[in-house]
């Protein structure tokens, strides 16, 4: 959970019509997603609001990020696509709940947008921003990194792809010098 | 909070699962899978081994996947309690398929019988709380019988059911722990490809 920002693209404004919140949620539609849930996040704004707007698309919002995985999975049994919106704190609350798509191969599309390691203010945010790769990884998903926008687009794209048709279990993370610099 | 219920666990859970035809089920760990499972396996049944806390989540998943199915959800208190933020996001998001039921007796009945929340902490008045269409408790086979009729019946939201079971520990029916083959004997049931 985050306080309001200026974050990059993700303010309260209208999201610009060729930002990369646009761009990235043209690609999430393109890879079939019709279902989302999340913990917000500053750095997610601008998306979760275009894909709260898609009446095509369900929404959840969670009380912490773990539900999200089991709710993936679940939309998986009966047809649907999903993606998970989170913060790098939220990766440490999914441990044993990544045991699910794991043992299954669940295809699951994690979007993480990253905290403590670019121009962080707040110490609170380090120890998990350094675990969130290696915690990850240690429950077998996959990690994608990006950190220019002309990346993130063409990375998820890719990870729907190893996600959705192949099994996969999947996070992209969001580099916070691509979210840009807090502002207080 | 009274004391445990009078229940048989197994003959409840048969009983809620009688003439099911198109009800989805998903199980929470331990006992619930096992109670599930000597019911009768089916192929609209999704059993979880592990994920503890997760059950009623992966059942709002399939509701909202599946909008013209009734999904039931068959978990333990010791379960539902670790994920007690559930019962608010399942008030949230308000699915109209999806019925939660709660074995309860009040104990930990995998690791020892130790004592739950559920003795001191009544789930009907938390799902009542967190918005659900309707929330009660469940203490005979009448009750039972009742529950199992309106299923299928359209609900304006979410519904959890209480059952109030003894505290037995009937012998182990294990369902396979394969998840990938559970999942995908599962999307096959409901016409989806495999993957």
């Amino acid at each position: 959970m985050d306080a309001p920002s200026g974050a990059g693209e993700s303010g309260t404004a209208a999201p610009a019509e060729n930002g990369w919140p646009v761009r990235l949620y043209r690609t999430l539609k393109a890879a079939g997603i019709g279902h989302m849930s999340y913990v917000p996040d500053a750095g997610h704004t601008a998306l979760i609001k275009l894909l709260e707007a898609d009446p095509a698309v369900i929404c959840n919002v969670l009380t912490t990020e773990e539900e999200g995985i089991a709710i993936a999975a679940g939309a998986w049994l009966g047809g649907q696509r999903s993606v998970l919106l989170m913060q790098s704190s939220g990766v440490g609350n999914c441990i044993n709940m990544l045991s699910l798509p794991a043992i299954g191969r669940f295809p699951l599309l994690m979007l993480v947008t990253m905290r403590g390691e670019w121009a962080e203010f707040n110490p609170w945010q380090v120890p998990m921003s350094r675990a969130t790769q290696p915690t990850l990884e240690a429950m077998g998903v996959r990690v994608m990194r990006a950190e220019a926008p002309e990346d993130l687009v063409e990375t998820v794209e890719a990870a729907a792809a190893l996600a959705f048709e192949a099994d996969g279990q999947v996070a992209v993370l969001l580099g916070q010098r691509l979210l840009g610099r807090k502002k207080w | 909070m009274t004391g445990p219920g009078t229940l048989a666990r197994r003959d409840a859970v048969a009983a809620l699962l009688a003439d099911r035809e198109h009800l989805l089920v998903v199980t929470g760990l331990g006992s619930p899978t096992y109670d599930v499972h000597a019911a009768g396996d089916h192929d609209g049944n999704f059993y979880l081994w592990g994920a503890m806390g997760g059950a009623a989540l992966v059942g709002l998943g399939l509701a909202q996947a599946q909008p013209g199915r009734p999904v039931l959800v068959i978990t333990g208190d010791g379960e539902q309690l670790m994920g007690l933020g559930a019962l608010a996001t399942i008030g949230v998001a308000r699915p109209r398929n999806l019925t939660l039921a709660v074995l309860d007796n009040q104990q930990y009945g995998e690791t020892g019988m130790q004592a739950s929340h559920t003795a001191a902490i009544d789930l009907v008045k938390v799902a009542e709380a967190c918005g659900f269409a309707a929330a009660r408790a469940v203490r005979s086979m009448d009750e039972i019988a009742a529950a199992r009729r309106s299923l299928a019946e359209p609900s304006a939201g979410p519904r959890l059911l209480v059952i109030r079971i003894s505290q037995e520990n009937p012998p182990r029916s294990l369902p396979s722990r394969d998840a990938v083959h559970v999942k995908n004997r599962f999307r096959a049931h409901l016409g989806l490809p495999q993957g």
